[in-house]
């Protein structure tokens, strides 16, 4: 039973944004945009000593895997937050629906859409002529680590929704991420950047090693250090985010 | 079904905040298969009453029981054996009718192959077999309701909250649903707990009624009983000249104990009964007093209630919205 009120859940997340073009397509164009003005405007950027390729569209091909996983932050919110603000949640609340499977199916509807968005980008940068170093099974893994970020930033969307109930809320977090990818290594490597501020937040910024594992699947090949930090990064934010809420839920669903 | 009563309530109190009392000190009792009508002003109580009989609020005090289970230690018993639509139609407006059904008929557990069934059927009962494709964000207010009244049969519930179901529709869609509550506990023996500010809507569709106010019930019993305490009509004098106001209520008063109905007439529940009416017209003529509409109420739920408020039901409705 709680598989198919998962598979249910699931199925509704994933139709709700289907059906909703503003809440899936800027998260593939806008990142798409920004990919193609940063790979033109910075690309003798990769003549300085030490940068770790000769193509900016290939370092920079990271960033929107992780833009994208935001906007998935956002999606996931706010139709959380829709559902407390209508009173949907209540009428799921009125079934024998257990909390765990509501979070799971919601989270399984942002993951497989963080995966529609992770196929895009690949076939980007394939069209774009981005040799993947780490090859097909390199593609294979940044497909897994995709998916436990857009879990990560699906949950933390939710737990914020379930504290606040407001969509407004959810919408003023979103810029405050985008602070964290603006401030991290995603025009630079760390070690490139010259700012001592700049390089210490860079370097204390989570978000710069989630950039930093998928950059590694597709211009370094297989560096054990990057992939443990992405995936150690990702899934320390995946479980505290899943666990506030799973906690947030409990307390927002109230019945008895 | 439970030998005891489908819902009951004793010393009902729940509390927001410090001191709000939203319900204060509900006792009720709902037979199996009855269609209980909750009627009162906005800010009564009603659905806050309901939230916490569907288990979805706990009380702060007193105990209530929902189909022999306790509401606060046997919620998901509560909730498999209830069926709710609650104030304002939740739905999502970007799934139709019949993904919402198949949604719900997911949650509920029911076998594959009855979920397609059992959709199908309750689109039937409701009238949107030929909606059912359609997008809920493009159906009318009455449709939305229909389908949420669906919905909450799904699991075929034997007891059914209803909270304002027919707030905001035409009469049209109000007399459909009607229609269709009164068939569900008539003929399938669903037990209705309806909340409502319409005292038309009390009136003909409840078995029993209860009046809250400020979240106490004031007055429970069938409408027509309840209608019987209050027994003597109402005669209300409209003045053709608002100037004669106090003069015309001077001239009723002699005829009955004056009732606030409106501010711009004057109103006597009549000590004589409608037999008054002669002299009262004799009266205003005889003081040469013209009035622009004399007419006389039978006794109402409004007239219920206002004699065990001393406000009129539209009146507390306008006093709350002003108070919140």
């Amino acid at each position: 039973m709680v598989a198919t009120q998962v598979g249910a859940i699931a199925m509704r997340s994933i139709a709700r944004t289907v059906r909703q073009p503003a809440s899936f397509i800027p998260p593939l164009v806008f990142p798409t945009v920004l990919l193609a003005v940063n790979s033109g405007g910075l690309a003798s950027v990769t003549g300085l000593e030490g940068f770790p390729t000769d193509s900016f569209l290939a370092f920079a091909l990271a960033v929107p895997f992780i833009q994208g996983a935001l906007f998935s932050t956002m999606n996931a919110g706010t139709d959380l937050a829709r559902d407390i603000q209508t009173g949907f949640l209540s009428r799921l609340s009125l079934t024998p629906l257990r909390g765990s499977a509501l979070l799971a199916g919601t989270l399984g509807g942002v993951v497989v859409l963080g995966q529609v968005q992770t196929a895009f980008y690949v076939l980007v940068g394939l069209a774009a002529g981005v040799d993947f170093h780490a090859g097909l099974l390199g593609i294979a893994v940044l497909f897994a680590f995709a998916s436990i970020v857009s879990l990560g930033f699906g949950a933390l969307g939710s737990f914020m929704a379930l504290r606040t109930g407001s969509g407004e809320a959810i919408q003023g977090l979103f810029p405050l991420l985008f602070v964290f990818l603006f401030i991290s290594s995603m025009n630079m490597p760390r070690d490139l950047i010259e700012i001592d501020w700049f390089r210490a937040a860079a370097t204390a910024n989570p978000v710069s090693y989630l950039l930093e594992c998928v950059r590694s699947l597709i211009i370094t090949g297989w560096d054990g250090e990057a992939l443990a930090l992405g995936f150690g990064v990702a899934g320390a934010l995946a479980v505290v985010a899943v666990g506030l809420a799973a906690v947030a839920l409990k307390e927002r669903l109230a019945r008895t | 079904m439970t030998s005891g009563p489908a819902i009951e309530a004793e010393g009902l109190v729940r509390v927001f905040g410090k001191s709000l009392r939203a319900v204060d000190g509900i006792d009720l009792a709902v037979a199996h298969g009855e269609i209980y009508g909750f009627l009162g002003p906005n800010g009564a109580g009603k659905s806050t009453t309901v939230l916490v009989l569907t288990t979805l609020l706990p009380p702060t005090a007193g105990r209530a029981r929902v189909a022999g289970h306790d509401v606060v230690h046997e919620g998901p018993a509560v909730r498999a054996a209830i069926g709710a639509a609650l104030q304002e139609a939740a739905l999502d407006p970007l799934l139709s009718g019949r993904e919402h059904l198949r949604l719900q008929t997911a949650l509920h557990g029911l076998p594959r192959a009855r979920r397609k069934q059992r959709t199908d059927e309750l689109l039937e009962r409701v009238g949107l077999t030929e909606a059912a494709d359609r997008r809920v964000g493009g159906y009318s207010g009455g449709m939305k309701r229909r389908l949420d009244l669906a919905l909450a049969l799904v699991h075929e519930p034997s007891i059914l909250f209803l909270d304002e179901p027919t707030t905001g529709l035409d009469i049209q869609s109000r007399s459909a649903l009607w229609q269709e509550v009164a068939r569900l506990a008539r003929e399938d023996g669903v037990t209705v707990f309806l909340t409502t500010q319409y005292l038309e809507e009390a009136d003909v569709l409840a078995d029993r009624v209860g009046i809250i106010d400020h979240g106490r019930i004031v007055a429970e019993g069938t409408p027509a009983a309840l209608k019987a305490e209050i027994g003597r009509p109402t005669v209300e004098a409209e003045p053709a000249d608002p100037a004669d106001r106090e003069r015309i209520a001077g001239a009723l008063d002699v005829f009955g104990e004056r009732v606030s109905r409106s501010p711009r007439s004057v109103s006597v529940r009549l000590r004589d009964g409608a037999s008054g009416l002669a002299d009262v017209v004799r009266a205003l003529d005889a003081a040469s007093l013209p009035v622009e509409n004399l007419t006389l109420h039978a006794p109402s739920l409004d007239d219920v209630f206002l004699a065990k408020t001393g406000r009129s039901l539209e009146g507390a409705a306008e006093e709350d919205e002003t108070e919140a």
